[in-house]
């Protein structure tokens, strides 16, 4: 290797994103179905699994590009990664991109990632029809891997698809639910594909076979008994929460790096629309920086959401709501001018005090100093419950509205919402924490900003 | 002090005040020519007299036209006002200075709202195009002033119960002053127990610990002190008018605690140094304060003067800003009884106290009113403006 060879691209470090509400026996579902909360959608969980990537990452480690992929997209014709890269104050000349369709843009982007470094989140609410396999057997959630050079806690080995086009998941644009074929019929087209793929990058790595197999599929017949297609040596496993779209790989990737052991092999196959696979080889690293979250927690914890409430959330029940007016939506050019605090959570501390102003201000509060301030992200900072309240008046897509006054560790007040409120688990003097959310959307605007979450 | 004041250098000799409630069958046109009307019969003048208008409106009207044109008014100055909630008090306030310059003889201030068409519960809000961050966007107005309650409880270590018995008692109170007021929204008494049960709107707040959405306007008549008794012979004089904006400093600042209204207690400062009170407990006669929801009356009391710090919820219970108590505090029935129609509220408040020093509020007089405050409030806990008005039956 010459002194200026450039060192090889691995991956740096994972998380994963998994709501806090489940559908339960109400619904139909045997056992639980991970769903997202009212005010959450593929932007909110991917700021979510992705800051939780970034902590684990090795000091420093700044991702050189950010992919967003889902197969539902909050907004289209403008794109949603430039919220997530916000909210994650990415340098502005990260480049961030939408990779929509289906998990093979999610591979599309770890295939960019995996060549030239780069952060590839993924995120999905999958709806389903009322009473579907889809709303049983889904689920929704975020994942991210970052890649790039130094520290790593996985090299590449390779990367490989096999193509086919393939009418087995398919869903109108203008609809939230989708459709299937046979399901026979497809896990007959992409069996083939997913041994193939699976064959050559193996036997590019000169392996018998991998450690670990994740396989993950949109067709249920696919994934029912994935170690008759590709076993693992030590595991075979599918998605870890049912077919969660985009993210669906990634959070089965997650929770195999949750568990394996250094120096393990960890083969992803993605059979969707034919197949795409990723071989990694886990170095000691993997030990000190797994997720701090893993997703089997994750996906253990959670509570109940009633299943008409859940079907009011996504829109499939209209329900009575306050009697007050829908709010208006967000303009742009505030939205634009305030970028700092709505998306990045940022705020001004006053340097000839330090008092710490949440949202920016340019004369202090505390001693009036005009224009002396630095720019300080609160996003991080520990929270403490001033005072709160429960609001049964104000609107809501999801009355009623818990507000907390918060105040953090160093100074600064602001009140915010609280996201996934239990009103009888808030309390004067409860740690909360911050979470990017979708408050509501107004005019086919969706209005992004933080909310307050207890721990 | 950075108030000189204009003490006894305007009085009112004349006031109109409508019936507050659901109006249905009035528009803001009605209501505006049912308050002038009155005001212009009470000073015994014609519309022609007045020199000039003041109108404060929250948001049935933009512009000045909203009065000149319902009235007919003949190329006079007509200014609208809007200061949030303290509205009506900013449309007297400034009528009070345009006499007291010696731009003009007669002024009239007038205050109106149109609540009750928008079809919605509360207030309504009309907000300039945002980045949609402000909590205020989501907190009703019930939802800001239901901090108060467990901040005030923890603060001064009121068991939880006693308190919502002291928030119980204001609005009783306010129920019981409001069924002897004819021009008062809800002219019933209600039963501490129905107070209490009645449901949630926002923390521990029921709907009976919220004022009354309302339509109303009223009105008042402005001349110089030195003119007034050639209009009346009982004037009110202007002992005192003091607004306090804030810095909006509660809301950022973790050292405030949701136990006072640091706005009120420097308009209340300003306003007892203009009218030379020393003594507010004694010298007041009768007050007017802005009880938007019932936990305000009672942390209003401390930061008017009329209680010590932490005693307001006893001094509430033990009956001493009742009727007959030793401060009697909104005895027509407060925002709680009377009604808010948030432009018209600052100058009902006013009209109260002009009732009261003129020995005319019948069953509701107090004995020997000399001196009325008017407080009224716009905004929230952590960021207000607050008005303080004293006006006095004799001219110092």
């Amino acid at each position: 290797m010459s002194a200026d060879a450039v060192a090889p691209v691995g991956l740096l470090a994972y998380g994963a994103y998994l709501p806090a509400y489940r559908l339960g026996a109400d619904s139909g579902v045997k056992g639980t179905r991970v769903v997202a909360s009212f005010d959450e959608d593929a932007t909110t969980m991917a700021v979510a699994a992705a800051a939780d990537a970034l902590a684990s990452a090795p000091p420093g480690a700044e991702p050189v590009a950010l992919w967003w992929a889902s197969t539902t997209p909050p907004y289209l014709d403008k794109t949603n990664a430039t919220a997530v890269h916000a909210a994650l104050r990415l340098a502005g000349a990260t480049p961030a991109a939408d990779l929509v369709g289906s998990a093979r843009s999610t591979f599309a982007g770890l295939r960019a990632a995996a060549a030239a470094g780069g952060l590839v989140v993924a995120a999905d609410v999958r709806v389903g029809k009322p009473g579907s396999a889809d709303e049983r057997s889904g689920g929704d959630g975020a994942a991210a891997v970052l890649f790039g050079t130094g520290d790593v806690v996985a090299d590449v080995l390779g990367t490989a698809s096999a193509t086919i086009e393939l009418l087995d998941r398919w869903r109108d644009p203008q609809r939230t639910t989708g459709e299937q074929w046979e399901e026979r019929f497809g896990l007959e087209r992409l069996a083939p594909a997913v041994r193939s793929v699976a064959a050559a990058l193996l036997g590019a790595a000169g392996l018998e076979q991998a450690d670990h197999v994740v396989l993950t599929s949109g067709n249920a017949g696919i994934v029912k008994r994935p170690s008759a297609i590709v076993p693992g040596r030590v595991s075979t496993s599918g998605s870890p929460i049912g077919f969660a779209g985009a993210s669906d790989p990634l959070l089965g990737l997650a929770a195999v790096l949750d568990v394996a052991a250094p120096d393990e092999t960890v083969l992803v196959l993605s059979a969707v629309d034919g197949c795409d696979g990723l071989l990694l080889r886990t170095t000691p690293a993997l030990l000190g920086r797994r997720s701090r979250r893993p997703v089997a927690e994750q996906s253990a914890s959670g509570r109940p959401v009633a299943y008409p409430t859940y079907l009011a959330w996504r829109g499939l029940l209209e329900r009575e709501l306050p009697r007050r007016p829908e709010p208006d939506r967000p303009a742009a050019p505030p939205s634009a001018r305030a970028g700092s605090w709505k998306f990045g959570f940022s705020g001004t501390r006053c340097r000839a005090c330090g008092f710490l102003h949440l949202p920016p201000l340019r004369v202090c509060r505390a001693c009036g100093a005009v224009d002396d301030m630095d720019d300080v992200s609160a996003a991080d900072l520990d929270g403490t419950v001033a005072t709160f309240t429960v609001d049964r008046l104000a609107f809501s897509p999801s009355p009623p509205v818990v507000d907390v006054v918060v105040d953090f560790a160093g100074g600064g007040r602001t009140t915010l919402e609280v996201a996934d409120a239990d009103p009888d688990a808030v309390a004067v003097g409860s740690a909360v924490d911050l979470t990017f959310r979708r408050l509501f959307t107004a005019g086919a605007v969706h209005n992004y900003f933080w909310k307050a979450r207890v721990r | 002090m950075g108030s000189r004041g204009i003490k006894d250098a305007v009085a009112i000799v004349g006031m109109g005040c409508t019936r507050f409630g659901e109006r249905w069958e009035s528009s803001t046109d009605d209501l505006l020519l049912e308050a002038v009307g009155e005001c212009l019969v009470s000073a015994g003048l014609q519309r022609d007299d007045v020199d000039a208008y003041w109108l404060g409106t929250l948001a049935s009207g933009q512009s000045g036209l909203t009065l000149s044109r319902p009235l007919g008014v003949d190329y006079r100055p007509v200014t609208r006002v809007e200061n949030y909630c303290a509205t009506g008090s900013e449309s007297f306030r400034n009528a009070c200075y345009a006499v007291a310059s010696g731009a003009y003889d007669r002024v009239m201030a007038v205050g109106v709202e149109k609540l009750k068409d928008s079809g919605f519960s509360g207030l309504l809000r009309s907000d300039p195009p945002s980045d949609g961050t402000a909590s205020e966007l989501s907190l009703t107005a019930p939802a800001a002033f239901s901090l108060l309650d467990p901040a005030y409880s923890a603060k001064y270590g009121v068991d939880p119960t006693a308190m919502r018995e002291a928030m119980t008692h204001v609005a009783w109170k306010n129920h019981v002053n409001g069924a002897r007021n004819p021009k008062a929204q809800f002219r019933k008494e209600v039963s501490r127990e129905t107070i209490a049960g009645a449901p949630k709107v926002a923390g521990r707040l029921g709907i009976f610990d919220c004022s009354g959405v309302s339509d109303g306007a009223a009105a008042a008549l402005v001349v110089r002190a030195e003119e007034a008794y050639d209009y009346t012979d009982r004037p009110i004089f202007v002992k005192a008018l003091a607004l306090a904006a804030g810095p909006m400093r509660g809301g950022l600042d973790p050292a405030y605690d949701f136990t006072s209204f640091p706005e009120v207690a420097h308009s209340a400062a300003d306003a007892y140094a203009q009218a030379g009170v020393t003594d507010p407990r004694a010298q007041i006669s009768v007050a007017e304060v802005h009880d938007c929801f019932t936990p305000t009356e009672i942390l209003l009391m401390e930061d008017l003067g009329f209680s010590d710090r932490g005693e307001a919820w006893r001094d509430v219970l033990a009956g001493a800003f009742d009727a007959d108590g030793r401060l009697p505090v909104n005895v027509d029935g407060g925002l709680k009884s009377f009604g808010h129609p948030v432009g018209a509220s600052g100058l009902r408040m006013l009209y109260e106290a002009w009732l009261q020093l003129r020995g005319e509020a019948g069953s509701r007089q107090v004995d020997d009113a000399r001196l009325a405050l008017t407080h009224n409030l716009g905004g929230r806990p952590g960021g207000c403006v607050s008005f303080v008005s004293v006006v006095g039956s004799d001219r110092g």
